[in-house]
């Protein structure tokens, strides 16, 4: 394999695409030194390189280990914004950071959250889940009864269906990937998959829906066609391995791969087969995006193709011109991601991004592509495909069918629509910074 | 659709025939002992309980429950007004109201019963929600000042943007 180096060195280091996009192998063939090359993205200058001494960690005794592992003190800054961090009477929400994470899974501590009426403080042994209505036996469960099920595990993202509305702004936003798109993360969950309870309730074959409701103060409720219910969906007891974390819906969630995150409904304690949409509060209103014409898209359901660039982003600086890895999250409701092309001029030209493996349907892909940064102002972008043979419109495709706001945005926490999944295009300016533009 | 239909029939006769193998931990629970949770109420009125409220008697559960939030008379406060809106063709962030966006009167009642007060939900007794919901609908002049909500006028009560909508993802509906 290594033989394979010298041939595949001179080609892969060419660029592919404007800007200096490499071949996305060029990090495996290039070589330990090509590797070596690559400078990192910083939140602040780096110190210049100094004569090696014994730090003081390496002289003493350590810390003792905790009980629970907390991050080391040093990534303090790694933490999630919240919209309303003194509990005001108001939904309350708190975005991932994608710029300060890499890989594809969200730790449970940053997973985004958001609570209309604050997370309820549940006791997992009263709580019990409900199932009824057009069943032919009404049957209740306790979460003990459910761990006695054949448990499930699988990787998927949960994204608001409010994520990355800032987007639908006439100007670019001021704002950082965390605030654009921080309502979305991906987890490995663990339950039991909902069609074996609704095989023991059984279904009135008139049964068509089912309302999820949850054990929140405003007992949120969402309609959830069966085929869904009967398709993929879990009751998640376990979020990356340990019991779902309470603004996750401890002890139990509604989990539908895929689709809009407020009809996974949190903290659920009851399903009701019906025979027609509740047309409840957040999908008759919340959860319908108004077009251009004055009507509104309702049902909407599907988490589209998406992608974003997390590195670089606004926040982390490039430490001069170089060799850089620009990577980023993609994602679709319709299965696996097939294919992510980046650009860096812009749009005229596009290199295929490396997917890091294995790829999960309906999960984050990490995507990467190596790029020797020449120093002057580049813009770019990513573009995602999904097995499915989906494509993420362009910024023109999506302000032509879904429209755009008439004055900036400036309040990136603002919905000012739902479900936008077109491009986001960063700037990189001379100096190193990273703004949000339009290309 | 029509192969999503058989897979969905098919699973149904599945689930009848293999009911004998199911060995559940579900406990049976009747309707009568799920009732107190069981406040779901749908567009045709199923759902609704006994009761009745006059927008008169309203504004007086109004006025002492929920203006602290939602302003006198509904014109909005901390929270969101009740009454008004701008035409939806203003602009795709136009705020959405009862007025200009809700298509269902059903989910006035659904929600205000459910969650609302935010600070003390499900404490209105049913009365009060009928009441509140003739309020709010009358302010808005989607019915007459002097109209009775109840189970049977409540699901009849047109609402202005009730064709408004238009379904996404039709394969995926039912």
């Amino acid at each position: 394999m290594s033989g394979n180096r010298p041939m595949h060195r001179s080609q892969d280091l060419e660029a592919v695409a404007g800007n200096g996009l490499l071949h996305r192998r060029a990090f495996l063939t290039g070589g330990a030194a090509f590797a070596a090359a690559v400078t990192g993205y910083t939140l602040s200058d780096t110190a210049a390189a100094q004569q090696l001494t014994e730090a003081p960690w390496s002289r003493g005794r350590g810390v003792s280990i905790q009980e629970y592992g907390t991050p080391s003190p040093f990534e303090k800054q790694v933490v999630r914004t919240l919209s309303n961090p003194r509990g005001e009477p108001r939904t309350q929400h708190g975005r991932t950071p994608h710029h300060l994470l890499n890989g594809t899974f969200t730790p449970n501590g940053l997973h985004f959250v958001i609570s209309h009426s604050g997370n309820p403080d549940i006791d997992p042994g009263q709580h019990r889940l409900v199932i009824h209505g057009l069943v032919r036996r009404p049957l209740v469960f306790t979460l003990d009864a459910l761990a006695r099920y054949p448990l499930v595990s699988r990787m998927t993202f949960v994204e608001c269906g409010g994520n990355s509305a800032p987007l639908f702004s006439n100007e670019p936003v001021q704002a950082d990937v965390q605030a654009i798109h921080g309502l979305v993360s991906c987890a490995e969950w663990t339950g039991v998959m909902l069609s074996t309870l609704l095989e023991e309730t059984g279904i009135d074959p008139k049964a068509t829906w089912l309302i999820a409701e949850g054990a929140d103060s405003l007992a949120l409720s969402r309609s959830v066609p069966i085929t869904k219910a009967l398709d993929d969906a879990m009751i998640a007891l376990y979020q990356n391995g340990e019991r779902l974390m309470p603004g996750n819906g401890y002890p139990m969630r509604l989990l539908l791969p895929g689709w809009e995150g407020n009809m996974q409904v949190k903290w659920l304690r009851r399903l009701k087969l019906v025979e027609a949409p509740a047309m409840s509060y957040y999908e008759a209103r919340t959860y319908a995006p108004i077009l251009p014409n004055g009507k509104a898209y309702q049902f909407y359901f599907l988490q589209e193709v998406k992608s974003f660039i997390t590195h670089p982003s606004p926040g982390l600086k490039l430490n001069g011109a170089g060799f850089y890895e620009i990577s980023g999250i993609a994602y679709s409701a319709n299965g696996r991601i097939a294919k992510v092309m980046v650009t860096a001029d812009g749009g005229k030209s596009w290199a295929e991004a490396a997917l890091q493996q294995p790829v999960h349907p309906k999960a984050f892909t990490r995507f990467r592509v190596p790029w020797r940064w020449d120093g002057g102002p580049v813009v770019l972008q990513s573009r995602a495909w999904d097995e499915g043979g989906n494509v993420q419109p362009t910024r023109a495709e999506v302000v032509a069918r879904r429209g755009q706001t008439r004055t900036p945005v400036t309040n990136p926490a603002a919905f000012t629509s739902q479900h936008y999944n077109g491009p986001t295009s960063w700037g990189v300016e001379a100096n190193g910074e990273v703004k949000h533009v339009y290309a | 659709m029509f192969t999503r239909r058989c897979a969905f029939a098919l699973a149904i006769v599945a689930f009848a025939s293999s009911v004998v193998l199911a060995q559940g931990f579900g406990k049976p629970i009747s309707e009568a002992e799920i009732a107190p949770w069981d406040i779901s109420i749908m567009p045709d009125g199923s759902g609704l309980p006994p009761g009745s409220g006059t927008p008169d008697q309203g504004a007086k559960v109004f006025a002492s429950k929920c203006a602290l939030c939602h302003g006198p008379e509904a014109k909005g406060g901390t929270n969101a007004a009740l009454v008004g809106g701008a035409p939806l063709t203003s602009g795709i962030d136009t705020p959405k109201t009862i007025a200009n966006f809700w298509p269902y009167a059903t989910t006035l009642f659904d929600f205000t019963r459910r969650a609302m007060p935010w600070q003390q939900p499900r404490t209105l007794t049913n009365d009060e929600v009928y009441a509140v919901t003739a309020y709010i609908l009358a302010l808005n002049k989607i019915i007459g000042p002097n109209d009775v909500m109840n189970a049977a006028t409540l699901p009849k009560v047109r609402m202005p943007n009730r064709d408004g909508f238009i379904v996404r993802f039709p394969d995926k509906m039912p």
